[in-house]
């Protein structure tokens, strides 16, 4: 029997997913959400049995080439020097991030504007303003007003993750230098929260939070999303978006978990898989009006991908520090993150402070940098290192380049046989600069604080944890895919709100300027029901 | 993980000489310190712990002991499993294999690691409880937040937008 069209059909049940599926219940619509991967289980969730570092390495790894799950998809990234990091199931990217979750900035906004680079925003800050304390609202953040890098800085938060030894000894050295640093704000309950308990230092943040204290959006949107009514439905792929003859879509056809091809028609499709997800979906709904993929008259599609190249700079100190004790941020600082005219490079990056390793990871990492040998030796440098290192990683700004971009491998499929993304990126000079500068002025912090050897790597290789760019959003239906409230310039009922539609990317982690985005756009909709498609 | 897996069956998806040579390739790796109070990783329990682990990446692992093999025959003419237990020799091999098979060898010593450092007397040597981090979790100081007042006494210093 052929299921009734649904009024709003979302794919993906990640950050924005979640986001935009909460949000819109409210207007009683039939709202269907289609989840490639399954719900979470946090009680199997690695901290939660003795091989917990070791599963970061498997069935909890961030690449889904080295993962392999049912739900994952390949990706072919040999041309890329930064492989993508994503989680399929319930709460998408949101089970395994760290929780660090600063705000854009409103000179983010304004990038060509104020340095000649890129584009500007169709959107500012404050447009987003209210929708970004709405989802501090139903994530739960963490931190301290007051920060001097942000304007009017002032919004009540819980109280902020403990310095602890780590966070404590690198803000000695930011001090010694007299540059900024701040609390981080965190999407990390460290007090009970919506029916969730708070953080009790499990140290596990990046593969699952078993203690439910980290904000991933299956258990802090969907509950309420589900009690208001919207369906989820875990374990169907979407292979394309189809459309009728008057180039609106109808719907999707998707695999169900048996691998059976199912049809979904909804008069509204909303499109939240990420920045590689969205655009592959896209690019594979090819038909005799969209002969270039779906929402592709600017040809835009796949292009601009931005991740945040990172650099790691790391520090051994002699006294004891945290080591895996504890979420593995503490503190941020922005002393570099606007642009500065004496440097030879635009933009900027924040320092996210890294609190230290577990016991597995410092091995792994000293017998891979050579601090610890094979044989005699072995016992002696991993005391040396182990609870004695600490460090931040630099989040550099990536700016858009059509030549970054995602499309359809010729080959390479998932097992349905939909073809798989296929990413080709290099690295600017600019971003070259950027992470050099940052390894730079962080080993400076190190040593003020007083690391006596410090380990730096650039780029994070396995480090593309954000997705942006691939369907931008702006005025100009010539130079965006999507207008500046994330409906499709080219099909009036299609829309996006992930990451693919970010026009520049901050030097800060992008979760909560994407989900506030996802409810600016499902406001705009909301007070447009009446001529949504006009 | 102590000695829970001692009586597991694990290697017997390996053939005899390819776990002799783990076993004594594991040993090489994280000898037992004496200083320490510390095993080896070719320790019973921890071993059966690796076995079980490398089952898992059953075809990656026999590939890396077959390169192992190889180098240990250019080297020394005999499986490596099969080599007198003479540290510097099995030390040599092993440093050429690292070089010729960086990838193999980092594939053998994460197993080693990922084990060994999850084993109860490992852990307890290392002031660590043995146990899984949920649900007792850890303490964290808060540390001293009065570092922040400069900080705090500082401008305002974003950028201001057309």
């Amino acid at each position: 029997m052929t299921e009734q069209p649904i009024d709003v059909l979302i794919i993906g049940a990640g950050a924005s997913g979640a986001a935009v599926a909460w949000s819109l219940a409210e207007t009683r619509m039939r709202i269907v959400c289609l989840e490639q991967g399954d719900m979470m289980k946090p009680a199997d969730y690695p901290s939660t049995g003795r091989d917990w570092e070791a599963r970061g390495q498997s069935d909890f790894a961030i690449s889904p080439n080295q993962r392999r799950l049912a739900a994952d998809y390949p990706i072919a990234e040999e041309d890329s020097p930064i492989k993508v990091a994503n989680y399929n199931g319930v709460g998408g990217g949101t089970v395994l991030y760290a929780g660090h979750f600063p705000r854009f900035h409103p000179s983010d906004f304004r990038v060509n504007s104020l340095d000649g680079v890129a584009d500007d925003w169709p959107i500012d800050c404050a447009t987003l303003a209210p929708h970004y304390a709405e989802n501090d609202r139903m994530m739960g953040v963490a931190g301290l007003p007051g920060d001097p890098a942000y304007p009017g800085d002032n919004v009540k938060r819980m109280p902020p993750l403990p310095l602890g030894k780590s966070g404590e000894a690198i803000a000695r050295g930011f001090n010694k230098l007299n540059w900024h640093w701040w609390p981080s704000d965190t999407a990390i309950a460290t007090e009970p929260y919506d029916g969730r308990d708070k953080c009790i230092n499990l140290g596990a943040c990046v593969s699952g939070c078993a203690q439910g204290a980290k904000a991933s959006t299956d258990i802090t949107y969907w509950p309420h999303a589900i009690r208001a009514g919207v369906e989820l439905r875990t374990r169907c792929r979407v292979r394309e978006i189809t459309v009728d003859a008057d180039g609106m879509a109808t719907g999707v056809i998707y695999y169900d978990g048996d691998g059976v091809e199912q049809a979904l028609q909804a008069h509204v499709v909303v499109l939240a898989c990420n920045g590689v997800g969205t655009p592959r979906i896209l690019l594979n709904s090819k038909s005799t009006a969209f002969p270039d993929g779906l929402a592709n008259s600017s040809g835009l599609v796949g292009r601009n991908l931005m991740f945040h190249p990172y650099a790691s700079i790391m520090g051994v100190f002699d006294e004891a520090l945290d080591g895996y004790k504890g979420p593995g941020k503490c503190i941020r600082s922005q002393e570099f993150y606007e642009t500065d005219a004496a440097r030879d490079f635009v933009r900027g990056y924040t320092f996210e402070i890294h609190r230290g390793f577990g016991p597995v990871s410092t091995a792994l990492m000293g017998l891979q940098r050579g601090r610890i040998p094979w044989g005699v030796g072995h016992h002696q440098a991993f005391r040396g290192l182990f609870n004695r290192i600490a460090g931040m990683v630099a989040i550099c700004e990536d700016l858009p380049e059509e030549h970054n971009r995602v499309t359809l491998d010729p080959e390479l499929t998932d097992s349905d046989g939909i073809p798989a993304p296929k990413i080709s990126y290099t690295l600017s000079q600019n971003s070259r600069k950027m992470m050099d500068h940052a390894i730079e002025r962080g080993s400076e912090v190190l040593r003020a604080a007083g690391a006596r050897d410090i380990m730096t790597q650039a780029p994070i290789s396995y480090g593309g944890w954000h997705l942006m760019g691939t369907a931008r959003m702006g005025l100009d239906p010539a130079r965006s895919v999507v207008n500046d409230w994330g409906r499709s310039h080219d099909v009036k009922n299609l829309f996006v709100v992930d990451g693919s539609i970010f026009v520049t990317s901050a030097g800060v982690n992008p979760t909560r300027t994407i989900q506030a985005l996802a409810l600016y756009i499902a406001e705009q909709m909301k007070q447009r029901l009446a001529n949504l498609f006009d | 993980m102590g000695d829970q897996h001692s009586t597991d069956a694990a290697g017997e998806s390996f053939t005899a000489e390819e776990t002799q040579a783990l076993k004594t390739l594991v040993e090489m790796i994280i000898p037992a310190s004496q200083e320490y109070g510390l095993p080896s990783a070719g320790d019973t329990a921890i071993f059966t712990d690796i076995l079980a682990t490398a089952r898992s990446q059953q075809v990656e692992v026999s590939t890396a002991l077959s390169a192992l093999d190889e180098v240990s025959q250019d080297c020394q003419d005999g499986d490596f499993g099969a080599l007198p237990l003479d540290q510097d020799v099995l030390a040599g091999v092993a440093e050429t294999f690292r070089q010729r098979h960086p990838a193999e060898a980092g594939l053998l010593a994460a197993i080693t690691a990922q084990c060994y450092y999850r084993d109860d007397r490992v852990m307890r040597a290392l002031d660590m409880e043995a146990r899984p981090p949920h649900p007792l979790g850890y303490t964290l100081n808060q540390g001293d937040w009065s570092l922040l007042d400069p900080v705090r006494d500082r401008p305002e210093f974003f950028r201001k937008t057309p």
